[in-house]
Order: C-alpha cells, then structure tokens, then sequence
C-alpha cells in the first residue's frame, strides 16, 4: 500500500512541474504591464527600465522560464511585483484559509447529501422524493456567489447571527460554508438517491432482510457502503468544484485565501502571486484525487487487494 | 448503425421513432411538465432578450439620475439600479448573454473535445499518451481557474470568454470521445469498413460519431447549465462581460455595494440566473433520461 502512495505522489511531481511551466506561459502572455500598475503613471522612463531589470522582466521566456523552474525546484515562489514580500510565505499563511473553506464543504455535503439521499431512494417517486428532487436541483442552479449574497442579508444583516466578511474564529466560516456547499449537497444527494435505488434491488439486500435484520441495519450495514464507491467519486470531483469556488466565496467574504490572493494577483499582473496559487491549488487537488483514491481502498476491500498487489486500476 | 426498433407494441407510443434520435428524445421530453417549462422560460426569455427595446418604456442604458435605487413599482416593474437605469429592461437586455454563452461555450467545448478524443482514441499509441497527459495537466486545477486565465489573456469581451470557456471545459468531451472510440474502434462494422477502404476521417463521421452521440449529448445538456453559472460568475469576478453591458453576473457584482440599503439589486439578478439555470437544468434532465438506454422501454 505505501509503495502505491509513493509512486502516485511521484507521478504528481511531473504534472505539478508542467501545471506550473503551462500557467507561467500563460501569464507571459498576459496583456498589461505589471511595471507600470506598480510604478503608476507618473513614473519616468528610467525609473521604469530600472523595475524591469530588477524584477528580471527584460529577459527572453526560455531565461526567465529557466529561472522560474530552477526557483521552483528549490520552492521559492520569489517576491511579489507588488508588495515585495515573500510569496511563499504568504501562501503558507494562507493556504489554511482555503483548505479549511474547501475540506469542510465537502465534508458539510457528504453529512448532508447522504441522508437526504438515502431518504429520497426509501421513498422513491413518493411526494417526499419528488421534493426534494426539485429542491435539489433548485440548489444546484442556485450561483454560489448570489447565495453568498443573500446569506449574508439575512443573517449578517437583518439577524445579526453570523459576521458578513472576515475570518477570526469558526463563526466567521459558516456563511462562506453553507454558500459553497450548496450546490455539493444537491449534487451528492441525488448521486446517493440513485446509488442506493440500484443497490437496493440487489440479492445480497434481499439476503439481509430475509435474514430478519432490522430495515435500518439493512440500509446502514448493507446497502450503503456497497452504494458508496460512486458517490465517493463525485465528492472527490466536488473537491475541485470547491476549490474553484471558495475564489468567488473569498472574494465576497473577504477572507484571506489563496483565491483571492490570485485574483488580486492577476488584477495587478503579480505573476509570481498568480504562478505560486495555481501550485498549491493543483498541488491540493492532486492530494485530494490521492485521498479519494485511497478512500475507495478502505471501503472496498477489492479495490484495496489491486492497490497492493500493484495491478494498475 | 443501431438497427430501427419500431415500437409499436403499445398503443400510443410514436411508432418507428429510432431511440436516440432527435423525434424520440422529444416525444420523451414533452411528456414532462416541468422540462416544458424550463423550455418554454428559456425561449421565452432569449427572444425577449433581443425584441424587449422595442416595446419597453425605458431603455437598458438610458440613466436617469432622479430615479435611482427605487424598489420595483409600477412605473420600474423591477426597481432602478445605481444610475436610475430600468432593472427590467437591463435583466432582459443581458438574458441573451448568459444564454448564448451558457449555448456556445459548451458547444465550443463539445467540438474542441470531440476532435481530441478522436485522434487521441484512433492513433493510439504515443499520440494518444501524449494527448491524454495534456488533457491530465489542464485537468490538474478546477476548471474556473483555467478559465479566468485565459480570460486574463484574452482580455474581456464576449468571444473572448467563449473561447476561454470552451478551451477550459474540453477536457471532460475529450476523454469521453477517446473512450468511445476505442470501445468502438474494434467493432466488427469498423473492421468492415477499413476493409473496403474507407478513409479514415469518413469512418469516423460516418460511424463513430453516431454512435458515441449520445452520451455526449447528456453530457452537453448538462454542461449547458453548468457554463451558465460559470460565465455569470466570470462576469462577477470582472472577466469576461464587462459593464455597463448588464450582464447578470456583472450586476450582481456592482450591486454587491449597495446590498446593505437597496437589496432588491442585488436579489433579482441572482434570482433570474437561477431560474435560468433551473431551465437549463431541467431540459438537460429530462434529455438524460429521454437517451439512457436502462429507461428505454
């Protein structure tokens, strides 16, 4: 098993170096000079050719691609065009934020989802099931940022319950929380409803019920870790949904997180800023993707025995 | 090709409809109320979208600094933004942008994906390792972070974020379309056809295609929804549509200010980029299970 891990955390290395050399292509080629956004308008033609050669910005790609993957490889992020403070390290500070926003969606979906899920397939095509088969699809049309909006008129605003923007303790997490998830739990809900309607009708549920287990036991002991390797599946793709997402929710809460970090950055052309986000970013859904896959080892035990004898997926 | 299934054992049903083809698909959709009106909605509100200056009091762009911030009443159906423009004229006025991008991008994407996967899926080999490691790389990060970095490339505008779009969504298109084909790539009427000398662009259009169609379809019914939310949230985060264009994104974004005094801004964009969403949604469901071959009767 750890010999797995080791070998898919080394496939992760080539991808991450190419992620990164794709996104330092693409902001080359960025319109816009991150010299003049710094310097502003009234600067001089001298004082501005000095910013260039200081920050490196007059070499030809291959050098500077050449120095940005040497740099990479020694994990310096280099400095911010804009502040001049280590990228690294502002990334480390705020790379918590994120992954804190990201981990708990989804984590908020899976304990949501689930049993809305699994309510929906024991009454399937009754009214309950027809419900909340609109509502979630409601849900899942719902754009996370209006949401975001709307949370924070009702609580921030009219209740006072929740703060509007911020971090400083769990409270300040909710709102950001429940925007993002939203669409996540309509998703995981519906993917578990129709996952456990086909595990449902199958003989080993038969078996169990003959056996006179209790309904309950049935569901929970049976049925659903046999429904869950799907589900599973989507929650490690909502990861990404999320990651993606907690952009935008960062961006209307105010929190200090890696995507507004590279908004800012590519708003001010800071592409060291924008260059270090996408890293950690694919670097933190590769990690998710790793942890997805390990999951399904741990609640399929055949899934497992491939993994360890080192036969491909 | 799959063979004709007349379906005439029961009365009633359109008999010598093919499965999967475009007749059948909407006989099943038209049977579903709620498809029908998220359909209905769509059309409705697109065609609007382009005849509403004609016959709406005020226009999308005319400011109007007395009337500013005003909550819907019966002069303004929907209220006045900032700069005293009608809320319901710019809704209606920016319906097509959301609609033709949430339309095109996926169609974009669909294309661009399709060609993909074909070469990947028919050469095979290093080609098709070679692609499938750079569809694995611009599958690395979430999809509306490769979108905005385009976007920052290409600048704002409305082709501009298309093509964003649609670069950042092939992924999925491509895979699908390499998967079909090699799954179909060793059947027995391929076989056939090289054997009589078919080229090989013809067998692909004349054969693969056809046949791999359908899931791609599902996948673009739902992909249509979800590019709707992404080009609205572009436009929020300032890439893409810019103002004073309305797009609904971009009037949530400037309303974002004034959420504290005047809500009603920042509450009618939203709804309506949901309701169009839903639409999207509803019509893609309703063509999923109209193509799944397990609901086939």
């Amino acid at each position: 098993m750890w010999k797995y891990i080791g070998k898919r955390l080394l496939q992760m290395i080539p991808i991450l170096v190419v992620v990164a050399i794709l996104i330092f292509t693409l902001m080359y080629f960025v319109p816009g000079d991150p010299i003049q956004i710094l310097l502003g308008d009234s600067a001089t033609p001298v004082q501005i050719e000095e910013s260039r050669a200081r920050l490196g910005l007059d070499q030809p790609y291959i050098v500077r691609l050449k120095n940005f993957v040497v740099d990479l490889c020694h994990l310096d992020f280099g400095e911010s065009y804009m502040t001049g403070t280590n990228v690294g390290r502002e990334l480390v500070t705020r790379f918590p934020n994120t992954l804190i926003l990201a981990v708990f969606c989804v984590a908020v979906s899976l304990v949501f989802g689930i049993p809305i899920g699994i309510h929906c397939a024991l009454k399937a095509d009754k009214l309950p099931d027809r419900v909340w088969l609109f509502v979630t699809m409601l849900c899942s049309s719902m754009p996370s940022f209006w949401l975001a909006l709307m949370l924070v008129l009702l609580f921030a605003l009219h209740l006072g319950w929740f703060p509007s923007n911020g971090i400083g303790g769990w409270k300040y997490f909710v709102l950001p929380i429940m925007a993002n998830s939203i669409g996540s739990v309509a998703g995981i809900a519906r993917q578990t409803r129709s996952s456990m309607l086909e595990t449902i009708r199958s003989d080993f549920v038969t078996t169990a019920r003959a056996k006179g287990l209790s309904e309950k036991a049935v569901i929970i002991r049976h049925a659903l870790p046999n429904a869950l390797i799907p589900i599973i599946t989507i929650a490690g793709g909502h990861f990404g949904f999320m990651l993606g997402g907690t952009t935008v929710i960062e961006s209307v809460f105010s929190i200090p997180g890696i995507g507004n970090y590279m908004l800012t950055g590519i708003n001010n052309r800071d592409y060291p800023v924008v260059q270090g986000g996408i890293i950690y970013i694919a670097f933190a859904f590769a990690i998710m993707m790793l942890i997805t896959d390990l999951v399904y080892a741990f609640v399929d035990p055949r899934i497992k025995a491939q993994y360890v004898s080192g036969k491909k997926k | 090709m799959m063979e004709n299934k007349k379906t005439d054992k029961k009365a009633g049903k359109v008999k010598s409809s093919k499965p999967g083809s475009l007749p059948y698909v909407w006989s099943r959709v038209r049977r579903r109320p709620l498809a029908m009106t998220g359909l209905i909605f769509i059309l409705v509100i697109f065609i609007l979208s382009f005849i509403s200056p004609l016959f709406l009091k005020y226009g999308w762009e005319t400011i109007d600094m007395k009337v500013r911030y005003q909550t819907p009443s019966l002069t303004h159906l929907l209220g006045t933004d900032e700069l005293g423009r009608d809320e319901l004229a710019r809704i209606l006025y920016g319906a097509k942008y959301t609609i033709s991008i949430g339309f095109i991008s996926t169609g974009v994407s669909a294309i661009l994906g399709i060609i993909i996967g074909a070469v990947a899926g028919y050469s095979g080999g290093k080609t098709d390792n070679f692609i499938m490691r750079c569809l694995d790389v611009f599958q690395a990060f979430p999809g509306i972070l490769l979108a905005i970095a385009i976007s920052a490339v290409l600048g704002p505008g409305f082709t501009k974020v298309i093509i964003a779009m649609g670069i950042s969504g092939m992924a999925n298109y491509a895979r699908m379309m390499r998967a079909n084909i090699l799954s179909i790539r060793s059947s027995e009427y391929v076989e056939a056809a090289t054997s009589i000398n078919c080229s090989t662009g013809r067998i692909i259009l004349r054969h693969i295609i056809p046949n791999a169609i359908s899931p791609l379809i599902v996948q673009m019914a739902m992909g249509i929804a979800s590019a709707g939310l992404q080009a609205s949230a572009l436009s929020f985060l300032g890439f893409g549509v810019q103002a004073p264009t309305p797009e609904w994104g971009s009037m949530l974004s400037s309303a974002r200010s004034f959420i504290r005094d005047y809500p009603h801004m920042c509450i009618i964009p939203g709804v309506f980029i949901m309701l169009t969403v839903l639409s999207f949604n509803l019509v893609g469901d309703a063509i999923r299970d109209a193509l799944d071959p397990k609901l086939r009767d």
